[in-house]
């Protein structure tokens, strides 16, 4: 069993978790993820790495409550424990080399981005970080982010932290006043990491991306998560998560992440519903 | 005198329009009286050539004296002196073209059912059996055994029976590999896999579930802590597609997927937290026995219409003869000759809508012997769907071998091990099953770990001298 040794409330549905998990830990890296079930007969979630301690033997995860299982997984509490708890999953992300990095994080994607930004800037790059959200309220980290980069852009689609627009907007700027970038790492939902690489592509800037589909076992035994790679199918959890945003067809991720949208909503509705009847007991 | 009915005594089977509604086992097994009329038909032939067709020499000839005797748990014990699984391999074992393929009666009638048999047995001693596993005397030795599939459970339980300490890292949360995930609930019941997983734990053998090797430890890492001789039976649990246009639509899925959410996952349960699409008309494509196992879940999962399509004949079928036969029975309909061009799919949901293919006959034998499909120019047709499932075949994982410098492999990504002895490039590193030979049965992952758990043996005894 895999103890919850933290927990920490970012922001109204994001949480943060600490998880006591050294197999984990020992040799996790940058861009990799883990598997988790949350209860004997819960079904396996995918989440990036956010921050990792080798001597502790912790692994930090950072999620939002959207469906049945997040939703669980918000109500455990610090001493609890995971059912299960699988990884580091996945190829780790390729910094090395790199000297001057746009990282840009969208909402949730900045658990993920921030400590890419992070490994980057302990490396010695410049590291330009661009975080939006849509609102100042559900900003997170910010402070952590601050501390890993060389700037630090945090911008609202609301205009409400006074930084009106879209990552991409700031990134256009940035690339626009002349700022030559070795690679832009986006991370973020697929929208936004379509239009970063679209932003990036008439520059040729070197775009990486990090495709959180869906999968099943997360080791490279079902396909689920399987997406187009200049005209290659590939498997995200174990060809991955990292990809080149110039070469992945978004637009079929997508579509291939919403299939069991209704499904999804309706286990929402019955978990929200169950909720209501401990509540009611 | 031998019992000189020409045929097997039949299996009680829950009838065929009942059981392709549910998940419960197709066959009932048979009673004490059926089992005690089979055995007397064994001839108990000297030369035993039964044996020479298990992989694992299962004492077939003295077993069913022992059950022809009533003497069940006694017979139970004899087989699980050469093989760790008998209530998996009575079910899930091709007899046919094993064990039973050798037996005399089978030249003038059928064969002994000799996987019958074993199923009775193991199943009458997991009810009845009170004897308490014990650990057996420790050596000493420590030896790791990567992936609780067949293949790592047999090679584990030979070697706790030798008095090692064994460590089983399995990377899923649950052991049992394929008998897990891949085969189905009615064919193998889970609870009889767990059982068979609970003795070897009662044998001392220690399971470390969630371990991803390669990525948490390497090879070298878990021999640098100790391990003496590791044996590697991580499977091929990679999916083949068919790289045709529309495979990426929704409603695709590759055979392992559909059966992992619905074996491992549970999702046939009411109450099951795992998305599954309940598809009305359902295509599998391929011919194997995870072919039909997708075609039957996909029936049971509620499907009306349910296909099989292969791209050759009938008689080119590499599935089993008896799941082909229970596949028809509950009325999954059979497109011979018929190979996939393209999956067609809904722009607006992105959902399949159904499958385009082409007629197919048969021209000269190809490498493997069996006759080349050949298309028949203008024959494409589509059939409605609204799924697809991909059951063409697996390869291995690259982890294990992108990860384990000095451990040669091959252009398929299997890796090079002594059929024998189970050796490879790697000192001290041995390998079996799937993972070596590409997707095979259960039985041959099984023979594998029991050469390798031999020869490991033979190894550390070496080494030690």
């Amino acid at each position: 069993m895999y103890q919850i040794v933290k927990k920490k409330t970012l922001n109204s549905n994001t949480k943060l978790m600490v998880i006591d998990a050294p197999f984990v830990a020992k040799k996790a890296q940058p861009g990799q993820f883990i598997i988790l079930r949350v209860d004997e007969e819960g079904e396996r979630i995918p989440l990036t790495i956010a921050e990792y301690d080798r001597e502790k033997g912790y692994v930090t995860i950072i999620f939002q409550e959207v469906g049945a299982t997040t939703k669980k997984l918000g109500l455990l509490n610090e001493g609890e424990c995971l059912n299960d708890f699988v990884g580091p999953l996945g190829v780790a992300s390729h910094l090395e080399g790199l000297k001057k990095v746009a990282v840009v994080g969208g909402g949730l994607g900045c658990a993920i981005a921030y400590p890419q930004a992070k490994a980057l800037h302990e490396m010695g790059a410049e590291v330009d970080l661009i975080a939006g959200f849509r609102n100042k309220d559900i900003i997170i980290l910010e402070d952590e982010m601050r501390a890993a980069s060389t700037n630090l852009y945090v911008m609202t689609d609301d205009g409400s932290n006074g930084h009106k627009g879209f990552v991409t907007d700031a990134l256009k700027k940035l690339i626009e006043e002349g700022k030559q970038y070795d690679a832009v790492i986006a991370i973020g939902p697929m929208i936004m990491m379509k239009f970063v690489s679209e932003v990036t592509r008439p520059y040729g800037i070197k775009t990486i991306v990090s495709m959180n589909a869906t999968m099943v076992d997360g080791t490279g035994m079902c396909g689920c998560c399987r997406l187009t790679v200049n005209g290659e199918t590939k498997f995200a959890c174990v060809d991955g998560p990292d990809f080149d945003g110039h070469q992945v067809d978004f637009d079929e991720s997508m579509r291939r992440s919403a299939m069991y949208k209704a499904q999804e909503k309706e286990a929402v509705e019955h978990h929200e519903c169950n909720l209501h009847k401990m509540e009611v007991k | 005198m031998a019992n000189m009915n020409p045929k097997k005594c039949p299996m009680p089977e829950q009838d065929p329009n009942v059981r392709n509604k549910n998940f419960e086992e197709v066959a009932l097994g048979y009673t004490p009286e059926m089992a005690i009329e089979e055995a007397q038909r064994c001839l108990n032939c000297k030369h035993k050539p039964c044996v020479s067709g298990c992989p694992v020499g299962v004492k077939i000839p003295e077993f069913i004296a022992l059950v022809a005797e009533g003497k069940f748990i006694e017979a139970a014990a004899k087989i699980k002196e050469t093989s760790a699984l008998p209530a998996v391999c009575g079910r899930v074992c091709p007899q046919e073209s094993q064990c039973e393929s050798k037996c005399v009666r089978g030249i003038k009638g059928e064969p002994v059912a000799i996987g019958r048999l074993e199923r009775f047995v193991a199943d009458y001693a997991m009810a009845n059996d009170k004897t308490e596993i014990t650990v057996p005397e420790q050596n000493g030795h420590k030896v790791a055994v990567v992936g609780a599939g067949p293949a790592g459970l047999t090679c584990a339980g030979d070697l706790a029976r030798l008095g090692y300490k064994v460590t089983v890292f399995e990377v899923l949360h649950t052991a049992g590999g394929v008998l897990m995930y891949g085969i189905p609930e009615f064919r193998l019941p889970k609870a009889i896999v767990q059982k068979e997983i609970d003795n070897l734990k009662a044998m001392g053998v220690e399971f470390i579930l969630n371990f991803v090797v390669g990525r948490s430890e390497t090879i070298d890492d878990l021999m640098a802590d100790g391990y003496e001789a590791v044996f590697v039976g991580s499977g091929a649990g990679l999916p083949s597609f068919m790289n045709v246009p529309g495979e990426n639509y929704n409603g695709v899925y590759s055979a392992n997927e559909y059966l992992t959410r619905v074996n491992l996952m549970k999702a046939y349960k009411e109450d099951s937290a795992t998305p599954i699409l309940r598809a009305k008309r359902v295509a599998v494509v391929g011919g194997g026995n995870v072919a039909m196992d997708a075609a039957r879940s996909a029936k049971r999962m509620g499907a009306e219409e349910v296909y099989i399509v292969y791209r050759r004949g009938e008689s080119e079928l590499p599935a089993r003869l008896e799941e082909i036969h229970h596949a028809k029975e509950e009325g999954i309909i059979f497109k011979f000759l018929t190979a996939p061009l393209e999956v067609l799919g809904d722009d607006e949901t992105y959902m399949v809508k159904g499958l385009k293919c082409q007629q197919m006959e048969l021209g000269e034998p190809d490498a493997s012997g069996r006759r080349r499909p050949i298309p028949v120019e203008g024959s494409e047709f589509v059939i409605d769907l609204d799924a697809v499932i991909v059951s063409i075949g697996t390869s291995p994982n690259p982890l294990i071998r992108s990860t384990t410098p000095g451990l040669e492999t091959n252009k398929r990504g299997c890796i090079v091990a002594d059929e024998e002895t189970g050796l490879t490039s790697k000192d001290g590193v041995f390998a079996g099953g799937d993972a070596v030979t590409g997707a095979a049965t259960v039985i041959l992952a099984m023979g594998a770990g029991k050469k390798a758990a031999a020869a490991m043996h033979e190894y550390i005894q070496n080494k030690n001298k």
